[in-house]
């Protein structure tokens, strides 16, 4: 009889434990976010966010770097949206179960799994170098843009196998092609799934800095992007550069920056829940 | 006509599809073509045993042990934190808790997946290394293991939620046959379903290594910018992806030998993610094969 309460004993040990496990993570985060608005949620005011980067931390804004973010992002999602979805399409509905098949899989599955910085690298070598872009806007997209393609890739393919096979049967049934099968039929019916994964995959993207540093966006600019070929900053790179400055303004104004930063990455990832929680919905 | 559309479109799609082994191809060639140029002016024997990593001072060495260390240092710390406490974590949610709890908990720990790093480095400077100032007295202000700790509680979810899939994914049957033969949940979690999902949980602790050892901005901020070769948490260290950052800063001239450097390194960081995530995508295989 003992044995049985010693094992009865240490199940609800491992049970108050695992419990504990899991409220840790969320407690470190939620402290942690607590420290960053009382560091940071006084310092933020419109002028905050109009001002031009300056070397005084008080007139010190975010403009030029939110603005270069904005830039960024979009023509990150302009580049990997088409091929990433293309490509998707390709693997779920057009190829065959081959060599190249087992390859582009393999491969994608590897590239998820690439750093960032490595990215980074080619990007600094092929559109910095090689294609003369330089360090601009256009540059640092095109990096971005094929750093989120394998997620964008896979969570397509996702969306779209979970599109029932009666959907294809019926449209094939009543003379439809290949493509218009996906054109009028799986792209509409996985379109929530498809923006799920693209919302996440561009949340990942605006809070990368790593890659950006590499390619030579630069710290502190003057005006904000008014074409692709301009030379950038972005929020995680300024609330880099504010980091690494002694003096203690510049500590608010990392604050300050990382509170909207967060913002704008929390509520993409709500948008994304929101929408594959409606989505989710519709086959069930 | 439509026929010739249909060709069209299929080549366009299978286009972009390649695109993605242009991608890896490039970065290949990109990394191997500088690092080439690289080894023909420092000897690879150097490099891989040289304990001194100076390559932007007068005196310069190239030995990369010393940037190595530091990554495998504070990705030994992350793991050390994030293996324990993302493994009970998935065990919990998959063995204990109510399925309502494991529904809200789930996406609330990806979100710390989702904190951008430099946000993650942040804190690392600004709260914990002051803490852990408080309990060990001689801590340096850039160390490996705010760094390493910090980036443990970043890679939690990716142990806890890629293994709770795992978990949740064995068969009901092997519980029932467990419960049946008159187990608690906990002998029921150890000596049935972690072994039968050993392989998915395998694969969760390889891609996490993988993400702590390319894990950039924490490390650049927290764990400083001085190579060496140590194993000693307390004092600062520099990783292959810091230095990458540092040397990006900086103002450095296209052909010149640092321009050169930052890719040996990246094609030694590129090595070490590869192989383990060939490693992590056969096992997963494997692993599919078994339960499908």
């Amino acid at each position: 009889m003992n044995n049985i309460k010693k094992n009865r004993l240490k199940d609800q040990a491992f049970k108050i434990w695992g419990i504990a496990c899991t409220l840790l993570g969320l407690v470190l985060l939620a402290i942690f976010i607590g420290n960053i608005l009382i560091d940071g949620i006084l310092r933020i005011d419109w002028e905050f966010v109009m001002n031009l980067p300056s070397r005084h931390a008080e007139e010190s804004g975010i403009y030029t770097a939110l603005m270069g973010s904005i830039w960024v992002l979009l023509l990150t999602t302009l580049i990997a949206l088409p091929i990433g979805i293309a490509a998707a399409i390709y693997l779920e509905e057009y190829s065959k179960k081959n060599k190249l098949s087992t390859i582009l899989e393999v491969n994608i599955s590897n590239l998820a799994g690439v750093p960032s910085i490595i990215y980074g690298l080619l990007g600094l070598e092929v559109f910095v170098r090689i294609m003369e872009m330089g360090a601009s806007v256009l540059a640092g997209s095109c990096t971005l843009a094929l750093l989120i393609l394998p997620i964008v890739i896979v969570s397509t393919r996702e969306a779209i196998k979970a599109v029932p096979k009666s959907i294809r049967d019926a449209s094939f049934a009543m003379g439809a092609s290949k493509w218009q099968t996906v054109y009028h039929q799986l792209l509409p019916a996985s379109f929530g799934g498809i923006l799920t994964g693209i919302i996440l995959a561009l949340s990942r993207a605006v809070g990368e800095t790593a890659p950006l540093i590499v390619i030579g966006a630069l710290a502190y600019v003057p005006f904000a992007p008014s074409s692709p070929m301009d030379e950038f900053s972005v929020l995680p790179i300024q609330i880099f550069n504010w980091i690494t400055r002694p003096q203690h303004g510049f500590v608010e104004n990392a604050a300050a920056a990382i509170i909207i930063l967060l913002l704008i990455t929390f509520v993409m990832n709500g948008i994304a829940v929101y929408f594959r929680n409606k989505w989710q919905k519709k086959f069930k | 006509m439509r026929k010739i559309k249909e060709l069209v479109i299929e080549r366009g799609l299978l286009l972009s599809a390649l695109i993605t082994i242009a991608v890896t191809v490039g970065i290949i060639l990109v990394l191997s073509i500088e690092a080439i140029k690289f080894f023909s002016e420092v000897s690879i024997i150097d490099f891989l045993t040289d304990p001194e990593w100076t390559p932007l001072f007068t005196d310069k060495h190239f030995g990369i042990m010393s940037l190595l260390s530091g990554t495998l240092l504070t990705s030994f710390i992350a793991i050390a934190f994030a293996l324990p406490v993302g493994l009970s974590i998935s065990i919990y949610l998959s063995e204990y808790a109510p399925k309502s709890f494991r529904r809200t908990i789930k996406p609330l720990l990806e979100l710390l997946a989702a904190v951008p790093t430099v946000v993650y480095g942040f804190f690392a400077l600004m709260v914990v290394t002051p803490f852990l100032q408080t309990i060990i007295p001689g801590l340096s202000s850039f160390n490996s293991l705010s760094a390493g700790i910090v980036m443990g509680i970043m890679i939690i979810p990716y142990i806890s939620s890629l293994s709770e899939d795992a978990l949740h994914a064995v068969p009901y049957t092997l519980r029932e046959a467990a419960y049946g033969m008159g187990s608690t949940r906990l002998q029921n979690a150890f000596k049935v379903i972690v072994p039968a999902a050993s392989s998915g949980i395998i694969v969760s602790i390889i891609l996490a290594i993988s993400r702590a050892i390319g894990e950039t901005m924490i490390v650049a901020i927290a764990a400083g910018q001085q190579p060496r070769l140590t194993f000693d948490p307390t004092v600062p260290v520099e990783t292959i992806t810091a230095y990458i950052v540092q040397v990006s800063l900086g103002d450095v001239q296209h052909d010149s030998l640092e321009y050169k450097t930052i890719f040996a390194a990246g094609i030694t960081l590129f090595v070490f993610t590869f192989l383990l995530n060939t490693i992590s995508y056969r096992i997963r295989k494997k692993f599919q094969e078994k339960y499908e």
